[in-house]
């Protein structure tokens, strides 16, 4: 799916901790995520000097510190834009967003969506855990309709955004979803982000277990995890359920579940996943699954090729000295109509 | 050729042309500065012109000016009055006749006095017909009719016939100040290269204004200015906002750093970012944000990257950059911000002039938030202030706020083009050696070290959360707190012993000073020049650094008994020196959207030490 840069350095997980005190709480689904950050870097084939890792506010934003890289911990909603200023300056460092629910999606909601349709070469990581943790409880703008919070006693009126059909309709080249807990999946989507030439979003599913705990159990639960995920799978059809019973198919735009082995239905009925595909579509259509009649679909929506801003800046720059030269000071400041005074 | 007897010798002339802000008088003036600059006049420019693109035709509020003075002398500002009036329809008549000198010159365009316009500006009666204008001397000029005279059987339309109407103003303004023609017709050609039809259109309604002068002697009189005894070099005419632009460009060569703009566009900065825009294929990078907080935080990222990050604005978008900037400073980066300031508050009076936001640059930050701020004083200014912008930021490792405003930023002088060898140098070190790093480790400048991602062994973290004094990791204590916000302090005061002693115009001690800042200064110093003449003990002072202020200010204020402070605000520099340096001071305050005239600051001078 994408091109693969393997040429390990040797760098193991230890060079990427710092000496900081993570300070997050017991249990924080973040961790999970420092940690598969931390395993994946090392092996990427990118000096330790040339990672850097920016973020906005929010628990997730504490990020950096844990990251024995270089970094910024900025100001709430503005990690995109720094990130893609400091990759208008340096193209060739390897620039991770850590951002939130709330640091993303609410105030820093405009830059977000320029970022995904700019395709600065990037990758942000939304650990999604529906809730304001720093400010310790009120409702995101991921938080469920109705859902009960410091700020929504009676219950929240605002309905959520979805981050990953909002990339999608932004026009992001790469789009993914995982989870906190299943660090296999995790670790797989976040491998394939790092190799992507591009924007590449991954919204994780954390769970904060101070404010909202409990918001993914029946994503995570052993009992009833195969029924209410998609696992998607870039040339494989839609399946799901225990024993891969079930499959999801779309006639005239709307989802539609098939029981499989019955009335002869087999998965070569079901919708077959392209996460190559050059519209965005067929991932959008995925992208709108979800309870409580559909699975949630996890796994890479969307993964495709086009040219990154910073390399489109770059070309800018060559292609107007192919043309002017390189341009000297002296015939810059007499430009245009000039006259002397002897 | 024709020309009346009467040759009026003057020492300088005012010209304004007004007309609808489709009429292209933006391109009649810069056409004609451009004809006396190449003629080695002292000249100053003031283009005013709506904030609607394309107001309803013959309104009021639909009027573009542009106002010229140019003189034999050095020029520092485009006029009080006007001499010469062009005006092109009834409104901008009614609009521009206040600016007008009592016995001055008006030309119309007859043309265009029809009911509806004189209805739409508010004439009750034909100024024209009545004596309403008696004081002044009036030449009626059917501008419209001898256009499309002049261009009959050309093809045009009436629409693309009537956009030619400037060119003949343009003609008849050049004959009446005995500027060459030619010069002017390979202009046009230059200019509309690709469109020999619009070119030759022009061209021939330009010749039938100029001819127009010759044949009809109407004119009684023509006008004739000698060439201003400058110093020799070459020179070119510029903008504020180029200014800036190349300034900025310079800091880039000078430094050999790439130079990185965030920006959004916004009346009366976009021009900085255009002109960089176009500019790629120096070492800059230009990025339009998606609002003004990405374009200061595009900036800030290339900086902590280690490029030159620029970001320009006008005040709305100062409010919202406030808390990036606060950003920058706790992490010690350098930055440059431009605010172009414009009438305030809120959207205010985008497209004119005000100097409102000196105390937001100092003060309008929550925490204790200081840095260097800077103000330059006219166009050409605007080059050297861009460079000792960068020159503090690198050297103190802090964000630098440089105001310009309206006035200057749109309006043209002559420009003596600086030798590349004469300009300073621009030291960059950035810090690779990773014994004994530590982040937050100062400097004799107390500045922290630059480090650029990618250097092996410096690994660390900023961001926006107090930081322990050495180390850079996020502290919270007390006795660090008080520690970091006083070293903040002091690196930016240390600043102070960095600047070129203060020069004073006029008398160096005595009974007043006055003093400046920004685009006041042209007003000022002719005032001041003036009342120096008749034996007055006045002296100017316009201070480029307003914070910190300059080391020598307090004794430069001592050597006079008092002190005036002209602003276009209520009293910001005032306030600032009252509280600074402890001294009395006298004010005078111009919120117009205006700019200050020479005649109201003579006037204030002679009330005050009269």
């Amino acid at each position: 799916m994408s091109f693969v840069r393997e040429s390990p350095l040797p760098l193991s997980r230890k060079d990427f901790e710092t000496d900081q005190e993570v300070r997050w709480c017991p249990g924080c689904g973040d961790f999970a995520v420092l940690s598969q950050v931390q395993k994946l870097l090392p092996g990427l084939g990118i000096p330790r000097e040339n990672f850097v890792v920016i973020s906005g506010i929010g628990c997730s934003s504490r990020f950096p510190y844990y990251v024995e890289t270089y970094g910024m911990h900025s100001i709430h909603g503005r990690a995109p834009a720094i990130a893609t200023g400091l990759k208008l300056a340096r193209p060739e460092l390897s620039v991770w967003v850590v951002t939130g629910d709330g640091d993303a999606l609410a105030i820093g909601g405009n830059h977000f969506i320029h970022l995904m349709r700019r395709n600065v070469d990037l990758k942000i990581l939304l650990l999604n855990n529906r809730i304001y943790g720093l400010t310790k409880g009120q409702y995101s703008p991921t938080s469920d309709f109705g859902q009960r919070s410091k700020t929504s006693p009676l219950g929240s009126i605002d309905r959520p955004f979805d981050p990953v059909a909002l990339a999608l309709a932004a026009g992001a080249t790469f789009v993914a979803r995982s989870l906190d807990v299943d660090q296999e999946h995790l670790a797989g989507v976040l491998r394939q982000a790092a190799l992507h030439r591009g924007t590449a979003f991954v919204e994780i599913y954390q769970n904060c277990v101070t404010f909202n705990d409990g918001a993914y159990d029946s994503l995570t639960d052993r009992a009833t995890r195969d029924d209410t995920r998609l696992l998607l799978e870039h040339g494989n059809p839609l399946v799901f359920g225990k024993g891969r019973n079930r499959g999801i198919r779309f006639v005239g735009g709307e989802a539609q579940v098939v029981p499989l082995g019955q009335n002869g239905a087999t998965a070569a009925d079901c919708a077959v996943h392209d996460a190559l595909a050059a519209s965005s579509g067929p991932a959008f259509l995925i992208s709108q699954l979800g309870p409580p009649d559909f699975p949630v679909p996890l796994g890479v929506f969307r993964a495709v090729e086009a040219p990154t801003y910073d390399e489109l800046s770059e070309e800018l720059g060559r292609k107007a000295r192919a043309a002017s030269g390189r341009g000297t000071l002296e015939q810059l400041l007499a430009t245009g109509t000039t006259w002397t005074i002897e | 050729m024709h020309r009346p007897q009467a040759v009026e010798e003057l020492e300088s002339v005012v010209i304004r042309f007004a007309g609808d802000s489709g009429d292209g008088m933006q391109l009649a003036g810069d056409e004609f500065s451009r004809s006396v600059a190449t003629a080695g006049h002292g000249f100053a420019t003031r283009p005013e012109y709506p904030s609607e693109i394309r107001a309803p035709v013959g309104t009021l509020f639909g009027v573009s000016g542009y106002q010229i003075q140019y003189s034999s002398h050095e020029v520092f500002t485009p006029g009080d009055a006007a001499d010469l009036l062009v005006a092109m329809n009834p409104a901008a008549l009614k609009l521009s006749l206040p600016d007008v000198k009592p016995g001055g010159m008006i030309i119309v365009n007859s043309g265009a006095f029809t009911e509806a316009n004189l209805a739409k500006a508010g004439y009750t009666s034909n100024p024209l017909a009545d004596d309403s204008l008696s004081h002044y001397r009036v030449f009626p000029v059917d501008i419209s009719g001898l256009t499309s005279q002049a261009l009959a059987g050309s093809g045009l339309s009436r629409k693309e016939i009537g956009r030619s109407r400037n060119f003949f103003a343009l003609g008849l303004a050049l004959w009446l100040h005995h500027r060459p023609i030619d010069d002017e017709i390979a202009d046009i050609e230059r200019r509309f290269t690709g469109r020999p039809e619009v070119a030759a259109a022009n061209v021939a309604v330009l010749r039938s204004g100029y001819a127009f002068g010759d044949a009809t002697e109407i004119f009684p009189v023509t006008y004739r200015v000698r060439p201003a005894p400058v110093e020799s070099g070459r020179y070119r005419s510029i903008t504020g906002n180029q200014a800036l632009a190349l300034g900025f460009v310079a800091a880039a060569e000078l430094s050999g750093v790439r130079l990185v703009l965030g920006s959004y566009p916004i009346t009366p900065a976009s021009e900085i970012l255009q002109t960089l825009a176009a500019l790629r294929h120096f070492n800059v990078v230009t990025f339009q944000a998606e609002d003004e907080i990405a374009g200061v935080c595009s900036a800030i990222g290339a900086a902590f990257g280690g490029a030159l990050g620029l970001t320009t604005t006008s005040g709305p978008g100062m409010a919202l950059k406030t808390e990036a900037i606060g950003l920058a400073v706790m992490t010690e980066l350098p930055l440059v911000i431009v605010n172009v300031q414009r009438g305030g508050p809120s959207t205010g009076l985008p497209t004119r002039v005000e100097q409102a936001d000196l105390l937001q640059a100092i003060y309008g930050r929550p925490g204790e938030c200081p840095l260097p701020v800077l103000a330059a004083r006219s166009p050409a200014d605007c080059f050297d202030c861009a460079i000792e912008a960068f020159r503090i930021a690198i050297k103190y490792m802090t964000p630098v706020i440089l105001l310009s405003d309206g006035g200057i930023g749109t309006s043209a002088e002559p420009w003596r083009i600086p030798a590349v060898e004469s300009l300073p140098r621009l030291e960059v070190k950035y810090r690779t050696d990773p014994e004994d790093f530590r982040v937050y480790q100062r400097d004799e400048n107390l500045a922290r070290a630059w480090v650029r991602p990618g250097t092996p062994g410096l690994e660390h973290r900023i961001g926006g959360l107090e930081k322990d004094f050495m180390s850079g990791d996020i502290s919270t204590d007390a006795a660090n707190h008080q520690r970091m916000v006083e070293v903040r302090a002091a690196k930016v005061a240390r600043v102070a012993q960095d600047i070129p002693p203060l020069h004073v115009d006029g008398a160096q001690s005595g009974d007043l000073l006055v003093v400046g800042w920004g685009s006041t200064y042209g007003a000022i110093e002719q005032a001041v020049v003036q009342a120096h003449d008749q034996g007055m003990g006045v002296g100017h002072l316009h201070l480029r650094h307003l914070n910190p202020f300059p080391a020598d200010l307090d004794g430069v204020l001592k050597r006079f008994r008092r002190v005036l402070v002209p602003e276009l605000n209520l009293g910001q520099l005032a306030r600032l020196l009252r509280e600074r340096c402890l001294v009395d001071v006298v004010q005078l305050n111009k919120v117009q959207g205006r700019p200050l005239t020479v005649a109201e600051v003579y006037q204030r001078i002679l009330e005050v030490a009269g």
